[in-house]
């Protein structure tokens, strides 16, 4: 006990000796963000300090009743010192924003967006598609996959009346 | 505020006595349900379908029809 006392002094001293050699630039000035901060989060409910740091006269008043019987404070003393230490309750800062509106209508918007782009590229840039797509080609087409029987069974050519040449009814 | 002490332990337990049968049934319902639907109505079909089947009959429609490049229409 007696020595950490006598430590604390040559400590004290040692600090100021420092500051003076190093021409009064020593002391590091201390940044917000490295300061303890308040967060209004649900997974971390009670922040590292207090919401209102600088109390009026009325809240300062009110926190020396808060050391007295809690049962003597009114509601509306109760409500103040919650706002005291804090910003939002629970059921604030979890609703819900309605930012998921924009987002969908973001989304839509581009993808209509992207519709335009593909149906003008489809007019101007693609060339023109295969002669195999010509009416009579598919045609042809259709007659062989009838003449080879294709899924007799239960697919293609089962829908097939080859008595009459046309599709069953 | 004495609220009751909440139930910690078991809850896999009772979920799964709540799923587990239920999705079982579930399941067997389906799988039933497919085979009277698909399977059994396909393999009459298949059955059905050779009861009267000429293949010679097919192969010489096929093969007026030029489709095999082993033997030509018989015209040619």
């Amino acid at each position: 006990m007696l020595a950490t006392r006598a430590l604390h002094l040559i400590g004290k001293r040692a600090l100021s000796t420092s500051v003076c050699l190093r021409g009064g630039h020593g002391v590091a000035k201390v940044e917000d963000y490295t300061l303890p901060a308040y967060f209004d989060r649900r997974e971390n409910p009670l922040p590292d300090i207090k919401y209102v740091q600088d109390l009026s006269a009325e809240q300062k008043s009110l926190k020396e009743k808060e050391k007295g019987s809690w049962a003597a404070l009114s509601n509306e003393e109760k409500i103040a010192l919650y706002r005291i230490s804090f910003k939002e309750s629970f059921a604030e800062m979890n609703q819900g924003t309605g930012e998921w509106k924009s987002v969908v209508a973001g989304m839509l918007f581009f993808i209509g967006f992207t519709g335009l782009v593909v149906a003008w590229q489809r007019k101007y840039v693609y060339g023109d598609v295969p002669h195999t797509f010509d009416p009579e080609y598919k045609q042809k087409e259709l007659q062989r996959m009838l003449d080879m029987r294709i899924n007799p069974i239960e697919g293609f050519t089962a829908k097939w009346d080859y008595e009459n040449n046309t599709w069953k009814k | 505020m004495s609220l009751p002490k909440p139930v910690m332990r078991g809850l896999l337990a009772k979920r799964l006595r709540f799923h587990l049968p239920i999705a079982f049934t579930l399941s067997l319902i389906v799988a039933a349900a497919f085979k009277f639907t698909v399977t059994e109505p396909r393999k009459q079909a298949y059955a059905d379908f050779y009861k009267q089947y000429d293949a010679m009959k097919e192969f010489n429609a096929m093969r007026e029809a030029g489709i095999f490049e082993s033997v030509r229409p018989s015209g040619e």
